[in-house]
């Protein structure tokens, strides 16, 4: 049974089973584990996050039939799975939603020994060993990347510093930032010179000033969709996902990304197996399959993310080797930071955004 | 005639299956939010609901100034949006409720088609509509070229100068444009219903007694329209209050209301126990109105709806 009762407390996956018990959360947790799994799998991806034979080789080789399903954000997957895994057995979450994950008793530990592929991971302590997600015990790198810049080439000359969408006015009203609290509260911070996982309150206070003075020349706080408002001329520079901004200019070579002189936040995906997975066997051999060098490749080379597969890489074409929007250059990457959770802290910064929002 | 009540047997198997839905699908999931209201977020995003984290501090916390300045905006909105709707809906309603019966319903299939699209798709529409490079934007655009055109072949300079774009998208007027947009039909209907029933008979008098148009609309026609205006009032508000999707995907960098506020509180902030607090703050703020409206609606002898 997932779900043990903590002395003293009633976590909320408790008192659901409670509830389920009153019938509320029916079929649910209908799904019992069998021991000869069903040749199924379900899978709940980001959109357009896989490559394009990636699930029809696996079937192929495994004959299990894949279900797939999207979200958006890491939000609405930890909220979805929060309330109970309503049948999941592979998702990808960014890497400070994996470190809460753990806490929580949402993912389970996978078997490193049905993983054979896992030996093709570059040795890179960010990769091998990433400190939410120590020894690779919970889930594999699927995927990393950078928040940057992206701008139209005509309109905005050489964008190196947060400080044009952070605190300047030569584009005013052309200004994009993301919909995302601790990404932007997080570079703004990072633009003052603190830590994107500052727990300082003052400086936090300074982070919001900023944000607030900036308002009047920000359009608007983009839901993921500011590689949009690019290509259609509403803005011209923006905050957003480095992949967005790849594909955007694929559509548009006016489109350029930058990852700012102050660095950025750096993100690594990685897929993993939440409790209560009604196939976790199958669920370790998608695991496996993705990890594969020439799947893992032909994911990379579709969604033009970077892949942390070292053999992989080799099949990887030179031209987005080459491009420091995909690679970031080691100094860039050094001058970064991911996200890690800020657990008793996370009020301040919802509250600060709520500020932000409401100035 | 038989008392449907008195059938028992008959009255039970109707009865039973909408109310077991509404106990299973409503009430018990309710009360499952109502009882977080009470808990406290762990420092994970955790609901911790035991009893000595249970408080009333997501309630006080809801009265920060903050969070009632996003009230007291999303109000605004919702008034300033409904008083939109209330101007359109009114000679919209009486046109199709005087209108030829051939007609009538044609009329109000029409009001009633957005409905069979998603609000998704049909907001992301209005952001094609709105945009710079949207399609307000390029009729205005094709506007000005033509009259400068025009200037141009007279021997004219051009007066107008070059073309600027409206900025019609990402503010607080693309909000309100809409929810005036995807509210308009709950106004329309209530006030349709009304106007249909109307006895013409009154309006002849009224005309016939030596009131102009004007005169005998509004002090024949609304008032007799009123049960129809306070019910359509009343829809409109309160979807108006809560809005969430339409801010967000059309609104600037201070367009947040209160139902934004209660989903950030169920994502990002993970702290569903405030976020169950507020939106049982808005649930009897809604409750307040329509009990007012009840208790007015009976002093007036007429029912509540």
């Amino acid at each position: 049974m997932m779900n043990r009762i903590k002395a003293g407390r009633v976590t909320r996956r408790d008192f659901l089973v409670g509830a389920a018990a009153a019938g509320v959360a029916i079929g649910a947790h209908s799904r019992i584990a069998r021991s000869a799994e069903e040749k199924k799998l379900n899978v709940y991806n980001w959109d357009t996050y896989i490559g394009e034979t990636t699930l029809s080789t696996f079937t192929g080789s495994t004959g299990i039939e894949v279900q797939y399903d999207f979200y958006a954000n890491n939000d609405e997957l930890f909220a979805k799975l929060k309330a109970g895994n309503p049948g999941y057995d592979v998702i990808i979450p960014s890497d400070s939603y994996v470190a809460d994950m753990i806490s929580l008793d949402m993912l389970m530990a996978i078997d490193h020994g049905k993983i054979p592929n896992l030996k093709h991971i570059d040795s890179d302590p960010n990769f091998s060993n990433p400190p939410f997600n120590p020894g690779l015990k919970y889930g594999v790198p699927y995927l990393w990347g950078t928040i940057g810049i992206g701008y139209r080439k005509s309109k905005v000359e050489n964008p190196d510093s947060w400080g044009l969408l952070l605190d300047s006015d030569k584009y005013s009203g052309r200004i994009a930032l993301m919909a995302d609290a601790r990404s932007v509260m997080g570079l703004a911070l990072k633009y003052l010179g603190f830590s994107m996982n500052s727990q300082n309150q003052a400086e936090l206070d300074k982070a919001r000033d900023l944000l607030i003075k900036q308002k009047v020349h920000i359009k608007t706080f983009a839901e993921d969709n500011g590689q949009d408002l690019l290509l259609s001329g509403e803005c011209d520079i923006v905050m957003e996902w480095n992949g967005d901004i790849i594909h955007a200019a694929e559509e548009d070579d006016d489109v350029g990304y930058v990852v700012p002189k102050e660095g950025t936040q750096v993100w690594i995906d990685n897929v993993c197996i939440p409790v209560g997975a009604p196939h976790p066997e199958n669920a370790l051999l998608f695991l496996n399959h993705l990890l594969d060098p020439q799947v893992n490749a032909e994911i990379a080379n579709t969604i033009k993310y970077a892949t942390p597969n070292k053999a992989a890489r080799e099949l990887v074409s030179p031209e987005d080797l080459a491009n420091p929007a995909i690679y970031p250059t080691p100094e860039v990457v050094a001058r970064s930071e991911s996200l890690v959770s800020v657990g008793e802290f996370t009020p301040a910064y919802d509250k600060a955004w709520t500020e932000v929002q409401a100035a | 005639m038989q008392n449907w009540r008195r059938n028992k047997f008959a009255f039970s198997v109707l009865f039973l299956p909408p109310a077991a839905w509404l106990v299973i699908f409503f009430t018990l999931p309710l009360a499952i939010v109502w009882v977080y209201s009470f808990g406290a977020r762990g420092p994970l995003g955790e609901i911790i609901l035991d009893w000595s984290a249970v408080s009333l501090g997501n309630y006080a916390r809801s009265l920060e100034w903050i969070n009632l300045e996003i009230v007291a905006k999303s109000i605004w909105i919702a008034v300033v949006a409904t008083a939109i709707c209330i101007g359109l809906g009114f000679p919209l309603a009486m046109g199709i409720a005087f209108a030829s019966p051939r007609y009538r319903n044609i009329l109000l299939l029409l009001v009633i088609l957005p409905f069979w699209t998603n609000l998704l798709i049909r907001t992301y529409a209005w952001i094609a509509v709105l945009r710079e490079r949207g399609h307000v934007n390029f009729a205005l655009e094709w506007l000005h070229d033509t009259i400068n055109g025009g200037l141009a072949v007279l021997g004219l300079p051009a007066l107008l100068g070059a073309f600027e774009p409206l900025q019609l998208l990402y503010n607080q007027n693309a909000v309100i444009i809409g929810i005036v947009y995807v509210n308009l039909p709950f106004m329309v209907l209530p006030l349709y219903a009304t106007l249909e029933k109307l006895d013409r008979s009154y309006l002849e008098a009224s005309l016939d007694l030596g009131a102009g148009q004007w005169r005998t609309l509004f002090s024949v026609t609304v008032p007799l329209s009123l049960p129809g205006i306070s019910t359509g009032v009343l829809l409109t508000f309160i979807l108006a209050l809560g809005s969430f999707l339409t801010p967000d995907l059309l609104g600037g960098p201070d367009s947040i209301m209160i139902g934004n506020l209660i989903a950030q509180q169920f994502g990002s902030a993970r702290d569903w126990p405030f976020g169950a607090a507020l939106s049982f703050l808005l649930m009897y703020a809604t409750f307040i109105i329509l009990w007012v409206k009840a208790m007015v609606a009976k002093r007036e002898g007429g029912s509540a709806f």
